[in-house]
């Protein structure tokens, strides 16, 4: 098979998997207890690998507050010490089939959402959502909403969840996006609409009267509440796309306020990376332009499988968040169609006349037409210590996708030269 | 497939408009069907990752 | 610069839609910073910090709670004020969003993804930068596309191969460079609106294509259709690739009856190959190799003898016209005749307003065959212009953008046309040559090309018109005569209409003609009397 028909089936196999995922939420769990290689003294960052002194305020600061609720550090300079010094470890959590929002910062003791691709039976876990910690605020007042988290949330919402048997994601995600949501930083149907699922069973658990009663508050005003859960289920849908052989989707766009990267399918393991761009959008009352850090967060998973700012045509609701015009935000959604590979058929948009969202970024798409993956985000502080100043738009650097097409045009000469074609580096069962 | 010369002279082709899209707009004016590509220079005007693009896509 | 709030009671908004209108409050004209917040007490502890409130002093502000809405604005007073009288018209969200389709798709961004959507197209206009065009034109090939390249600066090679790949797919590359083409009825590109009739035409002159189609069309009859090449098709580099293409297929066509090949010579590795190709052809030929002697291509005719006819040769588009609308069976139309004897007759009565330093001609071409083909008829008469795009034989204008004796300069070259519009969509730069002309007082006469049709200017007379007045008259007010010829290329159904652009030249008191060949015919009946008169005054003052 010539090069370019090798690539094509490729792109439809990865393809293919992202749109037969079947996430489930089947847990709530320390993180000690469920991702893969979660140590002590570890914290898993959003984005690509960075290291101390590359990191940025936002994303520091994060990490002296995992420091401070991990008991690791009496005070914030200690916290910085440990952590300049390389006593505490870094690593993103991509690298742990993991996502995090903004600073994305996972340690031992922090609970994460655990969903299930049932198509595939692999496994992704996010944090919680927040608007302190995990923009860089490691204040006291800060640090009680991850306690909170530990201590009360977690634990009853994973009896919920587990006395549910679990809670099919799709179906609630196809309905959010009827709703007016784009699982990204629009998250407030699927949260009432998880809320709502969850709280009589909550109710049924036996747990004491005051968690429960904190719980259902908790789970019932928290706007970006399902976001986590969008996260963790954008990230076990798309995982089992990654190793495709000759594959040029996409398979992660994150950034760590320092660098953007992005990993593709047949280049499985790499990173490509360039600056993280600044994101244009609205700030916060009292906030302006240069407070401002650069674009953060693995939240991009949603974009990378076609939610976000790919179908934020049909979440005009955004729009006060991130700014622009109902008529723009239509646009974004079309014209991600002309750099991915197909469109869902479960994931539709009814302001573009129900028509599937666009999945599969191809990164020979993108460099063909410059046209950059749109991505709603939230801005973070520049320093450490602040919580969330304000969201918009980000298209990732054409960098990242030229670094990549460039990397794949060596493999590929590689490829051809092997005894295979279309092979599946790694073994994923197809469903 | 692709269409004989011969026959685009019995019916007008369905044009593919690609650059300045006063060409298409002439043709759409006098009746002929144009699709238009919205084009721009691939990656970005970089000329070697564009060649590199021809072998993949 | 002040600071001001704007209180409004009991309203309430999503504090992001806030952020919104104090985005669109703080990039009014005049503002330097707006916030528009629920007076809660964190928000009114914001607004205090940065200077809001007047210290307390501002009872509204002081008053307002968490149902209550607060626009702060800073910014010089006037900008303050405006906004404060006008405030609830910012929190409508209407003001920013835009009309526009609401259901359109987008364009495709790329040949593939058109391909996707449309894969009944069939034939690619491509008119990007040239240093893409070979990559596109290689893609629409390979989807099965045919060709239309307007694009420029491609090389000899990539034209080759491009070709080379076309021809194998039985798809023909048009271009690069190629300004114009009929296809079914459909013209492409700069092309005139002529009807449909007999006469097939293979070119790689453009402007000359178009010449050729609208004296057909004023004559009453029409093309059938019209193969554009490129220019340097007939090169030996090449080898006519698409030249031949164009003429098989053409004899395939049942609509065309006589074929007329109207392109530059070809190089001297192809002219065999081109003459026995024509020899063979099953249907009448008329060859117009502008600037090409009729001996310089012996065609090989084998099938001579049983009766074939011999392709007809034509030095100017006007005898190409005559030659194929006779093989048509169109009786010749009077305004393809041209008198010389008349001609001299008008030359002199110009000539005789003139000083007697008025020695030379100036021809500004905006179409290159134009240009070609009166050098072909000057050198034909043993007349040298100087010329940036020079016939063999003629001598090279050394800087395109001086003048020097007489000159024609074809304003549609290369060096004219980097980074702006063709001189047939915008005149700017032939409109400065022309006042740069008229400031020579050696100038006796300057030539000009009109060209109408689609994507041409909307009015090529009118662009010049003011530029040719005033030449005129400076001409006057050294107490000479300057004579401006002109032709222009159109038909009566151009959008442009032919006659009312010709009726503005005349009304200006430019000597028009029905064609550029009998326009150029004019001129060197000119010239060689001005030649004349320069030599024996020359002799006389010696």
């Amino acid at each position: 098979m010539a090069l370019k028909e090798r690539i094509n089936a490729a792109n439809a196999e990865a393809f293919r998997r992202i749109v037969a995922a079947d996430p489930i939420l089947v847990d709530v769990a320390p993180a000690s207890e469920v991702i893969p290689g979660m140590r002590d003294r570890l914290i898993l960052h959003s984005g690509p690998p960075v290291t101390w002194d590359r990191m940025c305020g936002a994303q520091r600061g994060a990490a002296i507050g995992m420091c401070l609720f991990e008991r690791w550090a009496a005070d914030p300079a200690a916290a910085e010490e440990m952590l300049r010094s390389g006593e505490i470890s870094l690593e993103p959590n991509h690298h742990h089939s993991s996502v995090g929002p903004m600073a994305g910062t996972i340690s031992s003791n922090m609970w994460v959402w655990v969903v299930e691709n049932k198509a595939f039976g692999n496994r992704a876990f996010c944090r919680q959502v927040e608007s302190f910690q995990q923009f860089g605020d490691y204040s006291s007042s800060a640090l009680a909403q991850l306690e909170k988290w530990r201590d009360v949330w977690g634990p009853a919402l994973r009896a919920a969840v587990r006395k549910m048997g679990g809670v099919p994601l799709k179906q609630l995600v196809a309905r959010a996006l009827l709703m007016g949501d784009e699982m990204h930083n629009r998250v407030v149907a699927s949260s009432s609409l998880f809320a709502n699922a969850v709280a009589p069973v909550l109710v049924d658990c036996g747990l004491p009267k005051q968690q429960v009663v904190d719980t259902l508050y908790y789970a019932g005003n928290h706007p970006f509440l399902f976001l986590g859960i969008s996260m963790a289920a954008a990230k076990a849908s798309v995982d089992p796309a990654r190793g495709v052989e000759s594959s040029t989707v996409v398979t992660a766009m994150a950034r760590n306020g320092t660098d953007f990267g992005i990993q593709v399918s047949g280049l499985d393991g790499e990173w490509f990376t360039a600056p993280a761009p600044r994101v244009e959008g609205l700030l916060l009352p009292g906030w302006k332009k240069e407070d401002a850090g650069l674009d953060m967060g693995d939240s991009a998973i949603t974009e990378t499988v076609g939610w976000g700012g790919f179908v934020i045509g049909g979440a005009p609701g955004i729009l006060n968040f991130t700014g622009g015009t109902a008529e723009q935000a239509l646009a974004f959604s079309r014209e991600m169609r002309s750099i991915s590979v197909g469109q869902s058929p479960d994931y539709l948009i009814p302001a573009l006349d129900f028509q599937g969202s666009a999945v599969g970024i191809d990164i020979r798409k993108v460099v063909q037409t410059n046209i950059l993956p749109v991505v709603d985000t939230a801005i973070a502080h520049k320093e450490p210590g602040h919580g969330i100043i304000g969201g918009g738009i980000v298209r990732p650097p054409l960098e990242c996708f030229t670094k990549a097409l460039t990397r794949f045009a060596e493999r590929s000469s590689e490829w051809s030269e092997g005894p295979s074609s279309g092979r599946t580096v790694t073994s994923i069962p197809s469903s | 497939m692709s269409v004989l010369l011969e026959d685009l002279f019995q019916k007008a082709p369905v044009f593919l408009n690609v650059g300045v899209p006063v060409f298409g707009d002439s043709l759409r004016e006098a009746g002929y069907e144009v699709v238009y590509v919205d084009w721009s220079p691939p990656a970005g005007g970089d000329a070697r990752i564009a060649d590199l693009l021809d072998d993949l896509l | 610069m002040v600071r001001r709030t704007v209180i409004r009671k009991n309203r309430y908004f999503d504090s992001v839609f806030l952020m919104r209108v104090a985005r669109r409050l703080a990039s009014q004209p005049g503002m330097s910073d707006a916030s528009a917040v629920l007076a809660t007490a964190a928000n009114r502890k914001v607004l205090i910090g940065i200077g809001y409130g007047e210290a307390g002093r501002d009872p509204d502000f002081a008053a307002a709670g968490p149902n209550d809405l607060v626009i702060a604005l800073e910014g010089e007073e006037a900008a303050v004020d405006a906004i404060a009288a006008n405030a609830d018209s910012y929190l409508s969200q209407a003001a920013e969003t835009s009309s526009g389709a609401g259901g359109s798709s987008p364009r495709p961004r790329s040949i593939n993804e058109a391909m996707e959507r449309r894969p009944d197209c069939s034939l690619a206009v491509i008119s990007v930068p040239g240093e893409y065009a070979v990559r596109e034109a290689r893609t629409a090939l390979q989807k099965g596309l045919h060709v239309f390249l307007f694009s420029s600066n491609v090389s000899v090679d990539d034209e080759r191969s491009l070709k080379t790949e076309a021809r194998q797919r039985g798809l023909i590359v048009m271009g690069p460079d190629c300004g114009t083409a009929f296809l079914g009825g459909a013209g492409i590109g700069f092309a005139n609106a002529v009807r449909r009739g007999p006469v097939g035409i293979v070119g790689s002159a453009g402007t000359g294509m178009q010449e050729f189609a609208s004296l057909v069309h004023q004559a009453g009859s029409g093309i059938s259709n019209a193969i554009g090449t490129g220019s340097r098709d007939l090169s030996d580099a090449i080898g006519g690739i698409s030249t031949l293409m164009g003429i098989d297929a053409l004899e395939a066509d049942p609509a065309t009856k006589v074929i007329a090949v109207v392109s530059k010579p070809p190089g001297t590795g192809f002219t065999a190959t081109l003459g026995e190709r024509l020899g063979r052809c099953a249907k009448p030929v008329v060859l117009c190799l502008l600037g090409a002697e009729p001996d310089s291509l012996r065609i090989h005719n084998p099938e001579g003898s049983r009766g074939q006819p011999t392709p007809r040769w034509a030095f100017t588009l006007d005898e190409a016209v005559a030659s194929a609308l006779e093989v048509a069976g169109v009786n010749e139309p009077a305004f393809l005749r041209s008198d010389e004897r008349v001609m001299r007759e008008r030359a002199a009565i110009e000539i005789g307003k003139m000083r007697p330093e008025q020695h030379y001609l100036r021809g500004l071409f905006a179409g290159g065959t134009f240009c070609y083909q009166a050098q072909a008829m000057f050198l034909r008469s043993g007349l040298l212009v100087h010329s940036n795009e020079p016939l063999p034989g003629m001598p090279k204008l050394p800087d395109p953008h001086e003048s020097r004796e007489s000159s024609f300069v074809d304003m549609g070259a290369e060096i004219f046309v980097q980074g702006r519009p063709h001189p047939m969509i915008d005149a700017s730069l032939r409109r400065k040559r022309l006042e740069r002309e008229g400031e020579d007082p050696t100038v006796a006469v300057i030539l000009l090309d009109f060209i109408l049709g689609a994507i041409s200017s909307p009015d090529p007379v009118g662009d010049l018109l003011g530029a040719i007045r005033n030449v005129q008259d400076k001409a006057r007010r050294r107490g000479g005569h300057l004579c401006v010829v002109a032709s222009v290329c159109g038909t009566d159904e151009d959008e442009q209409g032919l006659e009312s652009q010709k009726a503005a030249l005349t009304e200006a008191g430019v000597l028009v003609f029905p064609s550029g060949a009998q326009a150029a015919s004019f001129c060197r009946e000119a010239a060689l009397m001005l030649t004349h008169r320069k030599e024996t005054a020359d002799v006389g003052l010696a």
